[in-house]
């Protein structure tokens, strides 16, 4: 398998606070790696800092073979790698076929906007029954929904995804995850951020476990819900 | 009378659409960067001797006087957000002032230095032609002015309504995080909006280089002009500073006329404050609601 996302020993904080402290993980073509951790353990500083969003102090992020670290946000999106990020972020006073075609304003995928909108319809048939609607008005599920899309309008070669199910109804978290296992079986290689220990891990090849900006655990999905540590701590048993 | 009010008012809106015009600048700065820009007036005195000098010194065509300053405007704006206005997006309020007054300062000492304190004015035939219709007497070269304003105006928002690069400044504006997190060149778009701001400032400052003498201290009288049309018109909202520019126009005209010349100004603090205590959002409240 190929390596398509290779994070090694990264540091990265906020205002000289270090929030991460020597992660290293991968993501080989094709997989779906989850990280999970409870709240404020550093997950979304985890995206945050392989997008560019937030300064690497130390370590190295490798893309597809080529060092991306600390590289401009836009660089490494044109790069092949976007996300639907934490509390989705979406522009709420535009319609969700405008939230879906900026998706698109990268030079790797304008080309192909009509293309690939037309895919996320399919993959979100209830979309494009809206799709002049503001997403502002849109119920969680369906702004999560939006969020996916548009990284997805980006033809991306991985993407990242923070805490899809975060806040959403229980059929919506069902609904969510099942989406993401398809979006995987259509070859999408993905790095799951969830609180949601169980699904996350059950529908991941691989999985990370992150404590106080470190990763305590790792292993093949099944072999972390068999974990008594994981058991005990994020699942409840 | 009546043809005397009419005749105010009909000059009130052919001058407040010039003002709209300077006014959707300032607010589009603002709306997507929460920057205000206090040498915006400045940026018309320098479309007002551009103006000057390509037309009286330089003896091109009205027209194309205008272009020139929209270009050079829009790539001065554009050059200088990208060197240093984005260097300041992030800072503190107080510390963007600095920047904004030291720019306006700067350019009124260069204008001092090149072009002299003196007043400097188009002298041109075109400048005395009038439409008649019925009591209204019409200056041909303000009614011109107005028309090119309002059509920038509408074209702009058009613009930034349909175009994929007007909806990214949309977004930029309304969620720079998101914005960012897509891949959207946050410092590509704050630049084109500076240059788009600028612009409309120089554009507006050739569009009347035929109609006033232009010296370079003009500019503190622009500024404040633009940021009552903003504040009565509503932060942010291009409607409101088309509205607003109209409103102000309209209301200095009629003041001239009712009271005094010097009465402009007077009347407009008062609109201000009215709109300040009854409505202090503004005419229009901008549907974007910040980052
Ligand atoms: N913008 C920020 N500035 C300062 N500290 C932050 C910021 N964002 C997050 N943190 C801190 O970093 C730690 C990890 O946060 P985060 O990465 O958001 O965790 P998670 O996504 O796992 O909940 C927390 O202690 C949080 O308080
Ligand atoms: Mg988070």
């Amino acid at each position: 398998m190929t390596r398509l996302l290779d994070i090694q020993d990264l540091t990265a904080g906020y205002n000289g606070v270090t929030v991460l402290s020597g992660v290293s993980l991968h993501v080989d073509e094709g997989e779906t790696v989850a990280v999970v951790g409870a709240n404020g353990a550093g997950k979304t500083t985890l995206i945050r800092a392989i997008a560019g969003m937030v300064h690497a102090t130390s370590g190295i992020v490798t893309f597809s073979g080529t060092n991306i670290t600390n590289q401009p946000t836009d660089r490494i999106c044109e790069a092949g790698i976007a996300q639907s990020p934490e509390g989705r972020q979406l522009f709420v006073s535009l319609s969700i076929e405008d939230n879906l075609r900026l998706g698109a304003i990268l030079k790797r995928a304008r080309a192909r906007t009509d293309d690939n909108l037309a895919r996320v319809f399919d993959l979100f048939p209830k979309l494009k029954a809206r799709r002049h609607q503001l997403a502002g008005t849109l119920s969680g599920g369906e702004q999560q929904m939006v969020a996916i899309g548009r990284a997805l309008m980006a033809e991306p070669k991985v993407v990242m995804l923070d805490e899809p199910s975060l806040g959403l109804a229980p059929v919506m978290v069902d609904l969510m995850f099942d989406t993401i296992a398809d979006l995987n079986k259509q070859g999408m290689s993905i790095l799951l951020v969830e609180q949601n220990t169980g699904e996350s891990l059950a529908l991941s090849s691989r999985g990370y476990v992150l404590e106080n900006g470190s990763v305590v655990l790792q292993g093949t999905g099944e072999a972390l819900l068999q974990d008594d540590r994981v058991r005990k701590a994020y699942l409840g048993l | 009378m009546v043809e005397l009010y009419a005749n105010a008012i009909v000059n009130g809106l052919l001058i407040g659409a010039i003002y709209a015009l300077v006014a959707t600048g300032l607010n589009i700065i603002f709306g997507v960067m929460r920057v205000v820009n206090f040498a915006h007036g400045e940026m018309v005195v320098i479309g007002m001797y551009i103006g000057y000098a390509c037309w009286q010194l330089l003896g091109l065509p009205p027209w194309a006087s205008v272009l020139v300053a929209m270009i050079a405007m829009f790539a001065a704006g554009y050059l200088f957000q990208r060197a240093i206005g984005n260097e300041f997006v992030d800072k503190p309020q107080h510390v963007q002032f600095v920047l904004y007054i030291g720019l306006a300062l700067a350019i009124t000492g260069l204008h001092a230095i090149i072009f002299g304190p003196d007043p400097r004015g188009i002298q041109s035939a075109a400048s005395f032609a009038t439409y008649r219709i019925g009591p209204l007497r019409i200056d041909a070269t303000r009614l011109h002015a107005a028309a090119a304003a309002l059509v920038i105006v509408f074209g702009l928002w058009a613009w930034l309504r349909y175009s994929l690069t007007g909806k990214a400044m949309h977004a930029a504006a309304e969620n720079l995080t998101g914005g960012k997190a897509i891949g959207i060149r946050i410092t590509h778009i704050f630049a084109l909006t500076a240059g788009i701001g600028m612009a409309c400032a120089g554009t507006a400052g050739a569009l009347i280089a035929p109609l006033y003498d232009t010296n370079p201290y003009l500019s503190s009288e622009f500024t404040l002009t633009a940021f009552i049309i903003v504040i009565v018109g509503g932060l942010a909202s291009l409607p409101g500073a088309l509205v607003g520019g109209l409103l102000i126009g309209v209301s200095e005209a009629l003041a001239a006329v009712m009271i005094s010349p010097s009465a402009k100004s007077f009347v407009s603090y008062c609109l201000l404050l009215i709109v300040i205590l009854v409505r202090p959002q503004g005419l229009f409240s901008a549907r974007r609601t910040g980052r």
